[in-house]
């Protein structure tokens, strides 16, 4: 064990002396109260040691204790339903200790040390094992069976293995490895957060992630695997839409990362996720999240860490061959922190004061993401989907933090304030955003959905553009100067936008639309288009057709509940054909 | 056993080095005792083997190298607390300065907090009407909220925050209620705006004043809003008082921290503001909510002005991302008149979904809501149209709507200083304006509130 003392204090930076000895991102315990830091930084004996807590109160000649180890979380059962600081210190247990406020210097086990879960081992002794088998498994949760695996770089021959009761620390059996070693094995083990936990081989994502929101799944969607970003200016909606998106995504297991956001949002999810039922479950949302905060006020260095400890946590359950999705708000927050520790530590400063390896830190987050055959005989897949907000200042995306991540995302979701200001939400804006997964898509979505769905959001697509460009015309000219057919074409991309993109997210209906209603819901904006063309071109009046009495049900239908909407649709079918056949009619008398 | 050190080194700006000291701790409050017997306080801002260095909450002038002693108190900035407070008035630093007697503590705290653990928080969701149609009706504030005015230079966003103060009341509870406002900076015809505004309603008795006027010290300013967090913490979470917080101007806060960040020499992010202005702002702001084991809550309205009325400003920018909304002020409005002269369009209130509806507000809320802006917003379009064509190149429905947006700005956006709406007068409002368009276009309203609310025409 290394001892120093503490030479220089500076925000959440210390610098300690008589480290000579103590290893590069080994975490630190400061002065009396053990405030946890990690070193980040060593000139000769003097170490630079990020403080994950407030370090007021700290002053020369305390002593600074190495742990020999890096920054690490515990994997084990029990990570679900539990709410973390960025530096996986369960919340609530703190809460029941010390109150409402988080103090200084509080140390409490990630997973719970009395909790007995059940385990039923699946292998038995003499069996032999490596990395990524499984052993047996525990039921975590209604929802989810936690397999427990061999960790990650052991292998050898099962001496013992037994089926029982267990606390996560307690032996559950022993591997004899080949070097004539024994190691014990548990319900838990420790993984370094900085280090990508290893599979065996990655795999192209081919199948989409279905989040029920109509823009996304349509327009812009995202592959099991795949990487997003959400970048916004505030007031925009990203919130809203990180937390559709861990609400309604099909995915077993979310882990929700709020690092530097505000502490009201986390307190949301804490108190609407155990109430809200996963459609596809049956079960309370909160059977499958695990949620990291590091609010704003919180010190600023553990922000840096939370969303290493979130992805992490993510790839453990990926590793379990489950599909995963971690979801960061916001990843401009961590950016800053960034930002912040290497002003302090006085580096040369890049674009924006941000340091010049914001690049790199980013795509390495991000590349930890993707669809993998893990470790193990088996060869179970798993997946392991990245969302990250962006908040760039004053809403302006050429700012560095967010034209890093585009370079590294495969998804762009971007947010417009305009969209925002007239109440369309989601405020993604159809003319920026991309989808770099929407051909490789394809093929599932016809195989799935229905053949045409490519070409129906294509279409969707393309007369939005068309209405961009009208719209032009329509500022200089006005309304009438247009022709029928474009009158047509604009009225349809509204329809489009308003009845077909908007989607009221504190809806129970509206919240999530399985993607058949989605389909169904443009095929009819488009049946629509198709018979006024026709009738236009037998000389309809373009100002009747605009006004059916159809209009407003095809506006309603995106709120006609799942289990109706295909009778209420043919309804809205006939009567659309019908109405659009005496529009014609009565243009014909009227010659 | 406290040591007084005669080593001061450097002063320049706010900032102050002292060499040969031990035993400070980081943050620590210091004590510089001039010359002449006057003191002047200061807290340790980095530690760097036996040199420290401190920042000055009042002006250097007349402090000597030579002559001048430092002492470390031993722990970080406090103010001392108590229920009389309320009532009072007090600088910058916490001292009284209306005459009074002194504050016989109940206890002191230190003025920077800790932060509030997310899985102790209560999610606000109470409704507070504060009797103006723009915020209740369209940008609910809720207990336990922070909603920041985004304001411009000559904007009136002094009367607006006075007249929440004066009219905010949360229905059907009979709770104590208690407001501290702290003035940054501001001049003295504003502060004095506000305290002869809370001394006509008899509100004065329920609030704690802390007042930094432009003529004292900037420094002190970094100190101020937070000595007033600390007394409002204090009478929410221990007194069990719903307490409003009017900090007024943020503005002048973060010109303040400028200022310290540029003498310590640090890499600035935008327009010369340090980079940690967000997480800096964050630890005040965050200090607004409800929690666990009291009943009390902290509704925080802090004022901004926007440089040049520019919302990507790096102040209003980083308040944004922190608070839950924004109500922004328009110049436009103003000048039309209206007032309180609200940009509708742009603010928001992230919390209002969870505040209104059955029970709360009234079932409608949410569809007239979402109706007014989205009508709004077209009307709005309709009448940009209108300036460049003429009202001749709309289409008939446009015609209509770009009328809505009129009556909507003459009517519900402007109901003067003095108008206490109740929630159900605005929202009948909003239906009767909404009345000048077609039935047919409320898509945003369930069919059957249309039926039950839509506005009988004799």
């Amino acid at each position: 064990m290394v001892e120093g003392k503490v030479l220089k204090v500076s925000g959440p930076l210390i610098v300690a002396e008589g480290m000579r000895n103590a290893n590069m991102f080994d975490v630190v315990h400061v002065g009396a109260k053990k405030l946890i830091g990690e070193i980040i930084e060593m000139h000769g004996d003097r170490a630079s040691v990020q403080v994950y807590e407030e370090t007021a109160g700290i002053g020369r000649g305390d002593v600074v204790v190495s742990t020999d180890a890096p920054l690490s979380v515990e994997l084990g059962p029990g990570l679900l339903k539990n709410i973390y600081d960025g530096i996986q210190r369960p919340l609530e247990t703190i809460r029941l200790k010390v109150g409402s406020n988080i103090t200084k210097g509080i140390q409490e086990p990630a997973l719970s040390r009395e909790t007995v879960w059940h385990f039923d081992a699946e292998r038995k002794p003499g069996d032999r094992v490596a990395s990524g088998d499984v052993l047996g498994y525990v039921q975590e949760t209604e929802v989810i069976c936690h397999k427990i695996m061999v960790p990650p770089n052991q292998s050898g021959v099962l001496s013992d293995l037994r089926s029982g009761d267990f606390t996560v620390t307690d032996v559950i059996g022993t591997l004899k490895k080949d070097d004539g070693t024994t190691f014990e094995l548990r319900l838990s083990h420790k993984w370094p957060v900085r280090v990508a936990r290893p599979y065996a081989e990655k795999m192209p994502p081919v199948e989409p992630m279905i989040t029920g929101q109509r823009s996304i799944d349509a327009l812009f969607p995202i592959a099991k695997g795949g990487t997003a970003c959400v970048p916004g200016p505030f007031g925009a909606g990203k919130t809203v839409v990180q937390h559709q998106l861990a609400k309604w995504s099909d995915v077993d297991v979310v882990v929700y990362i709020g690092c530097g956001e505000r502490g009201n949002e986390m307190t949301d999810v804490l108190r609407e996720f155990p109430e809200l039922i996963d459609p596809r479950t049956g079960k309370s949302l909160m059977e499958r999240t695990v949620l990291i905060a590091n609010t704003s006020d919180m010190p600023v260095a553990a922000r840096e860490a939370s969303v290493y400890t979130g992805i992490t946590i993510a790839e453990y359950y990926r590793d379990m061959g489950l599909n995963v999705a971690v979801i960061a708000d916001s990843t401009s927050r961590w950016a800053e922190a960034l930002r912040e520790m290497s002003g302090r530590l006085e580096e040369m400063p890049g674009e924006e004061g941000y340091p010049a390896y914001l690049t790199s830190r980013l795509a390495q987050f991000y590349e930890r993401a993707g669809k993998v055959v893990c470790r193990g005989s088996d060869a179970r897949i798993g997946t392991l989907s990245a969302i990250g907000a962006v908040s760039p200042q004053g809403g302006d995306i050429s700012e560095p933090v967010t034209q890093a991540t585009l370079r590294i995302v495969k998804v762009f979701w971007g947010l417009d304030s305009a969209l925002a200001y007239k109440r369309h939400f989601p405020a993604i804006n159809w003319l920026n955003s991309y989808s770099l997964y929407r051909n490789r898509l394809t093929e599932w979505f016809s195989e799935n959905v229905a053949t045409d769905w490519m070409e129906l959001t294509s279409r969707a697509l393309k007369i939005l553009q068309e209405e961009s460009n009208l719209d032009e015309i329509v500022k200089l000219v006005g309304m009438d100067a247009l022709s029928a057919d474009d009158r047509l074409t604009m009225e349809v991309a509204r329809s489009v936008r308003e009845d077909f993109l908007q989607q009221f997210a504190f809806d129970d209906v509206d919240g999530f639309t399985q993607l058949d209603k989605q389909h169904d819901l443009l095929r009819m904006i488009f049946s629509f288009e198709e018979k006024s063309r026709k009738a236009i071109a037998q000389g309809a009046d373009i100002e009747k057709l605009v006004n059916l009495e159809v209009r407003e049900k095809i506006g309603r239908a995106k709120a006609v509940p799942y289990k109706d909407y295909k009778e209420a649709y043919m309804q809205i079918e006939s009567e659309m054909t019908d109405q659009i056949n005496d529009c014609v009619a009565q243009s014909k008398e009227e010659n | 056993m406290i040591r007084e050190y005669r080593t001061i080194e450097e002063v320049a700006g706010p900032l102050m080095l002292v060499k040969q000291v031990d035993g400070v701790k980081y943050d620590e409050l210091g004590e510089i005792e001039l010359p002449d017997g006057s003191v002047r306080r200061c807290r340790v801002l980095e530690v760097n083997g036996r040199n420290v260095l401190v920042q000055l909450f009042e002006s250097a002038a007349g402090l000597n190298l030579a002559d001048s002693k430092v002492r470390f108190s031993g722990h970080g900035v406090e103010l001392p607390v108590s229920q009389n407070m309320l009532g009072r008035v007090f600088n910058g630093m916490g001292q009284p300065i209306d005459g009074g007697a002194k504050i016989i503590p109940d206890k002191s705290l230190d003025i920077n907090g800790t932060p509030i653990n997310p899985a102790a928080r209560y999610y606000p969701s109470e409704f507070i009407q504060t009797g103006v149609s723009t915020i209740d009706g369209l940008n609910t504030l809720v207990r336990g909220q922070k909603l920041p005015i985004f304001s411009g230079s000559g904007l009136p966003h002094a009367e607006l925050a006075a007249q929440i103060a004066r009219q905010a009341k949360v229905r059907n509870s009979d709770s104590k209620f208690a407001v501290v406002f702290a003035a940054i900076g501001i001049t003295f015809e504003e502060a004095d705006f506000f305290i002869s505004d809370f001394k006509k309603t008899g509100a004065i008795d329920r609030t704690v004043l802390f007042i930094n006027l432009a003529s004292d010290a900037a420094i002190e300013r970094i100190s101020t809003p937070r000595m007033a967090l600390t007394a409002a913490e204090y009478l929410a979470f221990e007194c069990n008082m719903h307490v409003l917080v009017i900090l007024t101007d943020i503005t002048n806060y973060a010109e303040a921290l400028r200022e310290v960040s540029a003498a310590r020499k640090e890499v600035p992010g935008r327009r010369g503001y340090p980079g940690y202005l967000y997480t800096d702002l964050a630890t005040m702001y965050e200090r607004a909510g409800r929690k666990m084991g009291s009943d009390g809550s902290i509704t925080m309205i802090p004022i901004l002005t926007m440089p040049e009325d520019d919302k990507t400003h790096p102040i209003p920018d980083l308040t944004g991302y922190i608070t839950e909304g924004q109500i922004i002020l328009s110049r436009e409005m103003y000048r039309k008149g209206y007032m309180p002269p609200v940009d509708v369009l742009p603010s928001l209130s992230r919390l209002k979904d969870k505040g209104i509806g059955e029970g709360k507000t009234r079932e409608d809320h949410s569809g007239v809501l979402n109706q007014l802006f989205a009508s709004y917003a077209r009307g709005k379009d309709a009448k940009e149209l209108m300036v460049v064509l003429g009202e001749a190149a709309l289409t008939p429905m446009d015609r209509l709507y770009a009328q809505f947006a009129d009556a909507f700005e003459s009517q519900f956006i402007n109901q003067g200083f003095y108008e206490d709406r109740t929630i159900e007068q605005t929202l009948d409002l909003g239906w009767k304006l909404l009345s000048i368009l077609p039935k047919s276009e409320m898509k945003r309203i369930k069919p059957e509130f249309v039926e039950k609310y839509w506005p009988k025409k004799d």
